[in-house]
């Protein structure tokens, strides 16, 4: 197994699924508006009149919804990472890919590469869409990158747990009755959509150990508050997304060796 | 030393799943150049034998090589030396055909002019140069199959794992991939196949291993299985009235040259010969000679299904090669 055969392994693994994206137009253009389009616009126009600007420390409910927003689409995406492998499980092409002289990993580590790529671009849309509606980011550009690698951060152990569903369930039903179970009250039970201190007690709790809480506390401040407010929360999701991501990984890594062998 | 002929060789391999055994003990060598076939009903173990032997399931028991490398140290030198067409229509809907190939030309590591060498080449071998570039998802049944095959090929492999390769097809495409497999054993190439179609082992295989609850039960040439079980036989049946004359008929048969064994029964014998083609006459004409009227000869040849009954004690299963899957 020589580097450059690693590399023409993954090249052509991740030009696969970018074919696929290609010829899934309409899908692509959906799951790349949906974000913006409900969340961010929709929701974020219904509730500038409800939202109370004291309490989200914002000046206004759409800049302070557009950390969430992006955090979202990060959360989706990942929790999505894995079901293209579930498909090529059930239907017999990874075990094809399997019987091909590859290193076991290319075939994850090529899914990796795609995914980041979609949601680093979904990212930079959803912040584009954000500043035609008014949204200034306080940290510039430099705060973009920021936010760029802490979404990159935490899509790596989302997409894992993904992958790790994937490769364990029987049907692909399980895959999406999991997936709808954790997705929604990771959205909820976070910062997403309110602050903490807007919750009641026993919802700020839970939303406290949410891994997302904590992202989202790093990300909005890069855009609406500033450096000086942004780097204490963005050093502490690092911490946190490092310890996220190393379990994450073990669990995925354990399940992949199971299924693959 | 290994037979140079011999280019697998099993030795008790064994799968359990939890506490199911799905193969126990399974001892087999394929010879260089022929048309293994494995043989049983559905969840004999054939797809989990076939499935060790290409590496993606490692065994629990016993030990196996291909073409000399042992299949669990050495997998990816087995890999690159074997081409595998999976059981289900493992195609990629999204995909143009030439890209399913264009992919595993990378999986395999070809260089690009390689890669579109054997593509062409490919192409042209199973007839689908036209739909190349249309998505699979657009492809029917057979030509899925075809393109398949094409992406087993891909490497150039020495020896090539079919499972169960015309499952759910219509007559025609399953005579165009049986033509396919013959024509890859002229170029030398090593096939290993699953099926449940008695058929197609008798028609296709050299050689095969009939497989029932995990445990291979006989192996040998189509030929040799059935001669086993005795061979051709004729039945005549006499006129009810004429029944005295049957000792007088057994004599005058058991005294022709080609005859192995005569028995009687109530309506007439059953004779064991050795070509019905060269007996049939003779018997018909021993019987105008003691004078005795015949009711009906029936000549039977020994089916692969005998073969199977005898030593798996069931059928394969209630239909003929054409009943419905799934």
């Amino acid at each position: 197994m020589t580097f450059q055969h690693y590399r023409q392994e993954v090249l052509a693994l991740t030009m696969r699924w970018v074919r696929r994206l290609s010829r899934e137009k309409f899908s692509m253009l959906f799951t790349l508006v949906q974000p913006m389009l409900f969340w961010l616009i929709f929701f974020g126009s219904l509730f500038q009149r409800a939202a109370n600007i004291q309490i989200l420390e914002a000046p206004n409910y759409m800049s302070f919804l557009a950390g969430g927003v992006v955090v979202m689409t990060v959360l989706n995406n990942g929790l999505a990472g894995g079901v293209d492998l579930l498909f090529d499980k059930e239907n017999g092409f990874l075990e094809r890919m399997m019987s091909t002289p590859i290193h076991r990993s290319s075939v994850i580590l090529s899914r990796y590469l795609f995914v980041m790529a979609i949601t680093g671009m979904q990212i930079l849309v959803i912040l584009s869409i954000a500043f035609i509606f008014g949204v200034r980011l306080e940290t510039g550009l430099p705060g973009i990158a920021v936010i760029l690698v802490i979404g990159m951060l935490f899509g790596v152990g989302l997409t894992a747990i993904s992958m790790a569903l994937a490769f364990s369930v029987k049907s692909h039903g399980d895959f999406f009755s999991m997936l709808g179970f954790l997705s929604l009250p990771m959205i909820f039970l976070s910062s997403a959509l309110v602050p903490l201190s807007a919750m009641p007690g026993w919802m700020q709790a839970v939303a406290m150990v949410n891994p997302m809480t904590w992202v989202i506390d790093a990300v909005r401040p890069l855009i609406i508050t500033g450096w000086n407010a942004a780097l204490p929360r963005v050093g502490m999701a690092f911490v946190i997304l490092a310890i996220f991501d190393a379990v994450c990984l073990y669990g995925g890594a354990k399940a992949f060796r199971r299924a693959i062998g | 030393m290994m037979d140079p002929a011999v280019v697998i060789d099993v030795a008790r391999l064994g799968k359990t799943f939890g506490p199911v055994t799905a193969v126990e003990d399974l001892s087999f060598t394929v010879r260089a150049g022929e048309i293994f076939g494995l043989l049983g009903p559905n969840g004999a173990g054939k797809s989990t034998t076939l499935r060790m032997l290409i590496t993606v399931l490692p065994p629990s028991t016993g030990t196996a090589t291909v073409l000399g490398h042992d299949i669990v140290a050495e997998a990816d030198t087995v890999r690159s030396l074997i081409g595998y067409v999976p059981q289900e229509r493992a195609v990629d809907r999204f995909l143009t055909g030439r890209e399913h190939l264009e992919l595993l030309g990378g999986l395999y590591h070809l260089s690009r002019t390689e890669t579109n060498a054997r593509i062409d080449e490919l192409l042209k071998l199973v007839n689908l140069e036209e739909h190349a570039d249309r998505v699979a998802k657009t492809y029917s049944g057979g030509m899925k199959r075809k393109l398949d095959i094409a992406c087993g090929l891909l490497p150039n492999p020495k020896i090539v794992f079919l499972d169960e390769p015309t499952l759910g097809l219509d007559v025609q495409s399953r005579l165009r991939i049986w033509d396919y497999i013959r024509q890859l054993r002229e170029n030398g190439i090593t096939i290993v196949m699953t099926t449940n179609y008695l058929e197609e082992a008798d028609q296709l295989c050299d050689r095969l291993a009939i497989i029932d609850g995990g445990a291979i039960r006989v192996i040998g040439s189509p030929l040799e299985l059935k001669t086993g079980l005795g061979g051709d036989s004729l039945s005549v049946t006499i006129k009810e009235y004429e029944t005295d004359k049957l000792p007088r008929l057994r004599e005058g048969v058991m005294s022709l040259p080609l005859i192995r064994d005569v028995r009687l029964n109530p309506t007439g014998l059953d004779i064991l010969v050795e070509s019905p083609e060269k007996s049939l006459p003779a018997v018909i004409e021993v019987a105008q000679r003691v004078d005795c009227s015949l009711d009906g000869i029936e000549y039977h040849r020994p089916r692969l299904d005998d073969v199977f009954v005898a030593h798996t004690g069931h059928g394969l299963r209630g239909g003929t090669p054409d009943a419905v899957e799934e």
